[in-house]
């Protein structure tokens, strides 16, 4: 039965797929079939439907959740109580502010950025004749994986020495367009704190979409009658840019805001593929979780910088959920 | 935001015509077109240029950029032919897949059922349990993975399907529950409870009454979870072993040893892009729909 566990062929990669499916479809079908019979006291059958999630939930979250704060708590063998000692190194170390001062960068430039950009576009395109296009091309990035854009773009980034007499070409275009305009080109992933910036605008381009797609459909629910009552009173433009459509959609902006910077905090791959799992000072704490939790042997550590990602997503929900809840009282 | 702003999608597309009428006084300036075109443009040539890089002869790749390729254009499949051939590319296209399709089919099945749960059944509780699983949706998987990692070690399953498949049925159950719960809710009570006086127990309310309605909204979830299995780095790294190691990770690791060969790498990260295009382009309105619904994971 190793092949279960070791498949090495390519149909045995299958057939271990089909044989998981089965398994817990059987699973399920036995559990539907006992908890449905008449007559069972009621929690049974509450137990039948809820049990299987609750119980994977509080295996697979809950629970190392709960593990990881303790481990924060100790030492690397993870038998010593250290106190705040792994905070401690964190908030003192160099190395370590480094990751912080970027954490924040990303995720202060990120969702701002990504949403004016998103909101910006879709009141422009919105209500053209080639709304539709043009939104597929600025949202297809959602689809890409966060490793597909980091290579798309550290191909845009690429540099080539120019040689001794400066005339090798450049195949990455950014280079390319600074050698147009008479610059030198530059290893911009190498350069910090440049290529943290450079790192930033992969993902407002994988971003802008989201917000653009959601502040559209938020957009084309203004109630025609406002926007008619603004242009009657002369609003034009910025103006109703400014007083009619950013207040309306005001709700709106704000889940994209939030939205945006939880899936920022919690980004690791474009650090990994594109800065060598963060060289060069681009680290930020997502990926410098992995690094210190499966390079370094810090586990420590990597559960420290865990909890800190956590408490920082914390407020965030907190703050998009009291939002949530003014807004519906306002309707 | 619930499934309002998808109503004021609906209400748009009757007023098309009219609002088309009146676009003129919207769009107006130059400037602000130059912008929006500006903005696509930038959004696209990235891709482009790496999809025209990955038909180019590996030589012209290195010697020149893309765009001189327009000049003299000389095109091949050699690149693709190359990366399925000298790399594991083509064994990691097929895990994804083998990775993928439990991953996206199992936490659908538990969610609905849990949803039902939530939605239909009333018992002591329910309040605070949604509650729980509601709140759940905001941890990082950071701060899961470690004393994971540890349990599959324990068990000795370590690096196989079995944990890939697991993890991401877990990471996936909290926003499936919610999504669906949302979705089930607005499923008018009198449907439900006609059954019931009917007769027909849990079950055959949930797969005749509930699932046909739901279909929708399960191909919403569906498609997010897919892209996010797909897509997916952190999870591979952390549980699959090298050999069951899905494409993303891969490439990941080529962009790091390839260095500057770019026409196998271009080739290979569209490799690894194409599935989950076709599934974005062909499913759009469904994606749309679930983003609508609060739908997003990060």
């Amino acid at each position: 039965m190793m092949w279960l566990l070791k498949p090495e062929t390519l149909p045995e990669k299958l057939a271990v797929m089909v044989v998981a499916i089965l398994l817990f479809a059987v699973v399920m079908g036995l559990v539907l079939a006992v908890v449905d019979r008449p007559r069972l006291p009621k929690w049974v059958p509450v137990a039948g439907y809820l049990g299987p999630a609750l119980l994977l939930i509080t295996f697979g979250l809950l629970w190392p959740g709960m593990l990881t704060i303790r481990n924060s708590f100790y030492d690397h063998t993870g038998n010593t109580f250290v106190g705040w000692d792994n905070f401690a190194v964190i908030f003192t170390d160099e190395a370590f502010l480094i990751v912080i001062r970027n954490t924040l960068l990303w995720v202060a430039l990120v969702p701002t950025l990504a949403t004016a950009l998103g909101l910006v576009y879709a009141v422009l395109v919105d209500r053209t004749r080639v709304e539709k296009f043009a939104k597929t091309l600025i949202f297809l990035p959602m689809a890409i994986s966060m490793v597909g854009a980091s290579i798309i773009w550290k191909f845009v980034y690429e540099y080539r020495d120019p040689g001794v007499r400066g005339d090798l070409p450049q195949i990455g275009l950014l280079n390319q367009i600074v050698v147009w305009m008479g610059g030198e080109p530059q290893q911009w992933l190498l350069i910090p704190p440049a290529n943290t910036f450079m790192l930033i605008i992969v993902m407002i381009w994988i971003q802008a979409g989201f917000a653009m797609t959601v502040l559209s459909a938020a957009i084309k629910a203004i109630p025609d009658e406002t926007i008619e009552a603004a242009k009657v009173d002369g609003a034009m433009g910025l103006r109703l840019f400014f007083f009619i459509t950013v207040p309306s959609v005001r709700p709106a902006i704000i889940v994209v805001l939030t939205t945006i910077a939880m899936g920022t905090l919690k980004a690791f791959d474009i650090v990994y593929t594109m800065a060598a799992g963060g060289n060069f000072d681009t680290s930020i704490i997502a990926n410098e979780f992995y690094t210190q939790s499966f390079n370094q042997n810090q586990q420590n550590i990597g559960a420290a910088l865990a909890v800190l990602l956590f408490v920082m997503v914390v407020p965030i929900v907190v703050y998009n959920v009291r939002q949530m809840r003014i807004s519906e009282g306002e309707r | 935001m619930s499934l309002d702003s998808s109503v004021g999608v609906q209400r748009k597309l009757t007023r098309k015509e009219q609002r088309q009428a009146d676009s003129k006084t919207r769009l107006s300036s130059p400037a602000a077109s130059a912008f929006a075109v500006l903005i696509a443009v930038v959004w696209t040539i990235p891709t482009a240029g790496l999809l025209i890089t990955s038909f180019r002869p590996s030589g012209d790749v290195r010697k020149s950029g893309w765009w001189t390729a327009f000049a003299n254009p000389s095109f091949t499949l050699d690149n693709y032919v190359d990366v399925f051939g000298t790399s594991n590319v083509a064994n990691s296209f097929f895990n994804s897949f083998i990775i993928t399709i439990p991953a996206v089919l199992i936490p659908i099945m538990l969610a609905l059922l849990a949803a039902y749960a939530f939605a239909w059944i009333d018992f002591k509780g329910r309040s605070f349990l949604f509650a729980f699983v509601f709140a759940l949706q905001i941890v990082p998987i950071q701060v899961t993975l470690i004393p994971l990692l540890s349990q599959y070690v324990q068990w000795g399953l370590d690096g196989t399907y079995w944990t890939v498949w697991l993890s991401h049925t877990i990471f996936g159950l909290p926003l499936a529950i919610f999504l669906l719960h949302n979705f089930m809710k607005e499923i008018p009570r009198s449907l439900i409870e006609a059954a019931r006086v009917d007769g027909a127990g849990h079950v055959r309310v949930f797969f005749q009454v509930l699932m046909p309605l739901l279909v929708p909204a399960i191909a919403s979830f569906a498609i997010f979870q897919f892209l996010w299995v797909w897509n997916d780095l952190l999870v591979a790294l952390v549980f699959a072993g090298p050999e069951y190691s899905p494409i993303t990770r891969v490439i990941a690791t080529l962009a790091g040893s390839f260095g500057s060969r770019w026409y196998l790498l271009a080739a290979g990260a569209f490799v690894s892009m194409v599935v989950p295009m076709v599934v974005f382009f062909s499913l759009q309105r469904y994606f749309v729909r679930g983003m609508l619904a609060g739908g997003v994971k990060g």
